[in-house]
């Protein structure tokens, strides 16, 4: 028995299949204009003949018809969290186009939630716009910010906070030290929102595109004031394995 | 003989009558009737209506003037506040436009400061509210109402008796007592119909002027529901929501759509023209003036300090109508509800052990998707 779980999230879209034990197969494109579209064709190419129950998250969640159950990617990033990181206490997720935080009870489930979903100053989009503006792209930043010393990023908004940067970029700040010091900026913002759920030593799964920058998970460790924070290669696929896990469940309550 | 209607289209009626209401004051206006135009539930209505007069809600819970308040008000201000400045200033509220005197309370910081501004195009009187229920508060509140009377005798040319807000007392005690029997019904479970419903009747009752029959015709509901009921209809087992914060009509009613869409119903309704202003006026006390400002005082709004009826009132309702988890509305901007929700977070998650979670908006559509998927996340974590 397979399952599938599809995150329509807004800058991308993750779909994987689970065989009740491990992730089977993954796969991740834009999600562009036409989410559903986007949606469709993973979900097409993706099925296999024993693929018996399909799970829907993210925003485009609600575009998939075939999908036999729509699920939050709040409660789906928890059962990912849950998966890849068994331990897991807390989960900060900083994506496209909104941050979150998920406590989980011992059994892994949502035991409280925060999202910021106002300000896209605390998103990936922020650091992805600021690593187009010094003309790289966010694939290289541990590369780009190495030996840099972070420049300050006074902006609590993305729009002023570019503005802040071209005025750095003419007074010949090196583009490393913005970038870091953007880093720094958008890791204390999703601190200081996290520890209304998180204190003290806690284990902490990191997910979204950003968690794969060891550059950004050492500053946001620091400013949570934990030892590390921890992550998975595949932690983009953070929503989508855990829609595949909650849809296996069900398939399993099903039967 | 008017045709007997069922349960659906009675909700519509009450859904609809605040629009109902404008014919309504027309005529009242023409045939001589004073209009009085309000804005808390602080204000005693019972001094108005024992002179005869209508008296209509102010509170504006749309976004459609929102920019012309925004020529005189800050951006980062109440929608509330700002919709209703909206509506006097461009005339557009028939309520405002009818209303002889429009009267406030020194409630909120925003409120207060608007109704200086509002003495521009319209007579108002502002009700000096304490923010203290003590003995001293009472007192004070007391004197107000006094004020506000003899305000209204001299305005009008009129003599308002004790007996005339005695009686008045009396049917008032009879609206409240059928709105708790109606709200109260939520108390089963599985809860008899959506809480949309009863939210939108509740809040339309408050736009009904015939104020002598409006016990009659919330009863009618009341049985109606506790007919239905009993023969088996009701809206099945489903999670239960506790709904509190700011004033939540019009607009704002977006958050209860998405909770009652992703599968829960909202039992309790702890918002102002639900639940929170439910007080029974004392019948017994000889000095209605004192009766008066003793119960209005009670109202646990989180413009008094400390505001421990919210708290009790809350502790109580979970338990009463069995809720599964709480829903705090905050109105952007409405800075004593949102630091309220560090207190009522702390009874809701501690004490009670039961979810809680904040959701801030304004009267506009654009976080309706937000909001969904975050009332969508909440009730699939109870």
């Amino acid at each position: 028995m397979i399952t599938m779980g599809i995150d329509s999230g807004s800058a991308m879209t993750k779909a994987v299949l689970y065989d009740g034990e491990k992730i089977v197969a993954c796969r991740m494109e834009p999600s562009g204009s036409s989410p559903g579209k986007v949606m469709r064709r993973l979900y097409e190419e993706m099925k296999t003949p024993d693929t018996c129950y399909v799970v829907a998250t993210g925003y485009g969640r609600e575009l998939l018809p075939e999908a036999d159950k729509v699920i939050t990617e709040i409660t789906c990033h928890g059962a990912g969290a849950a998966y890849l990181y068994p331990d897991c206490e807390a989960v900060i997720d900083i994506g496209g186009q909104d941050s979150k935080v998920i406590l989980l009870n011992d059994n892994g489930q949502v035991r409280d939630f925060l999202m910021n979903d106002k300000c896209a100053a605390g998103t990936g989009r922020f650091l992805e716009m600021t690593m187009v503006r010094v003309g790289s792209d966010i694939e290289v930043i541990d590369d780009f910010v190495k030996g840099a010393e972070p420049a300050v990023i006074n902006s609590m908004c993305a729009v002023f906070a570019e503005s802040e940067i071209i005025g750095l970029l003419a007074q010949e700040t090196k583009p490393g030290d913005i970038v870091l010091g953007c880093i720094n900026s958008i890791c204390r913002r999703t601190a200081i929102f996290a520890q209304k759920l998180i204190s003290g030593k806690t284990n902490v799964f990191f997910s979204g595109g950003l968690a794969q920058s060891e550059a950004i998970r050492k500053t946001l460790a620091g400013y949570l004031g934990v030892d590390e924070v921890k992550t998975h290669p595949m932690s983009q696929y953070n929503g989508a394995i855990g829609a595949a896990i909650l849809g296996y469940q069900r398939a399993l309550r099903k039967k | 003989m008017e045709l007997k209607k069922d349960l659906p289209a009675i909700f519509e009626e009450f859904a609809e009558q605040r629009k109902k209401s404008f014919l309504t004051i027309k005529k009242l206006k023409e045939e001589g009737t004073p209009v009085v135009g309000v804005f808390c539930t602080y204000l005693p209505k019972e001094i108005p209506n024992a002179m005869g007069a209508a008296v209509v809600g102010l509170c504006s819970v749309s976004d459609e003037t929102i920019p012309d308040a925004e020529k005189d008000l800050p951006r980062n201000l109440c929608p509330l506040i700002k919709s209703s400045y909206g509506f006097a200033k461009t005339d557009k509220c028939p309520f405002f436009y009818f209303s002889d005197l429009v009267v406030g309370e020194t409630t909120c910081d925003g409120k207060k400061k608007m109704y200086e501004m509002l003495g521009e195009f319209k007579p108002v009187h502002v009700m000096e509210l304490p923010n203290r229920q003590s003995e001293e508060g009472y007192a004070m509140y007391r004197r107000e109402i006094i004020r506000f009377k003899e305000l209204l005798e001299e305005k009008f040319g009129t003599v308002i008796t004790e007996d005339a807000i005695r009686h008045q007392i009396h049917v008032r005690n009879e609206i409240t007592k059928e709105l708790l029997r109606m709200q109260y019904l939520m108390a089963n479970d599985p809860a008899p119909v959506s809480g949309l419903d009863i939210v939108n009747t509740a809040y339309g009752s408050g736009f009904n002027m015939e104020v002598e029959k409006l016990a009659g015709r919330i009863k009618e509901v009341a049985d109606m529901i506790e007919k239905d009921y009993a023969e088996g209809k009701n809206v099945g087992k489903r999670p239960r929501i506790l709904v509190t914060g700011s004033p939540s009509g019009g607009a704002a009613l977006k958050v209860i759509r998405a909770i009652e869409d992703s599968g829960a119903v909202v039992v309790a309704f702890e918002n102002c023209s639900g639940l929170k202003s439910m007080v029974l006026t004392d019948e017994e006390n000889p000095d209605v003036y004192d009766a008066l400002a003793r119960r209005y005082m009670g109202i646990g709004c989180s413009c008094m300090s400390p505001n421990p009826n919210r708290l009790e009132m809350l502790d109580r309702l979970i338990d009463e109508f069995k809720v599964d988890g709480v829903v705090d509305i905050i109105l952007q901007a409405c800075h004593t509800y949102n630091v309220e929700t560090a207190l009522v977070g702390k009874l809701v998650k501690e004490k009670k052990g039961i979810p809680y979670t904040i959701v801030e908006t304004d009267y506009s559509q654009a976080d309706v998707g937000q909001i969904k998927t975050r009332m969508e996340a909440f009730i699939e974590m109870l």
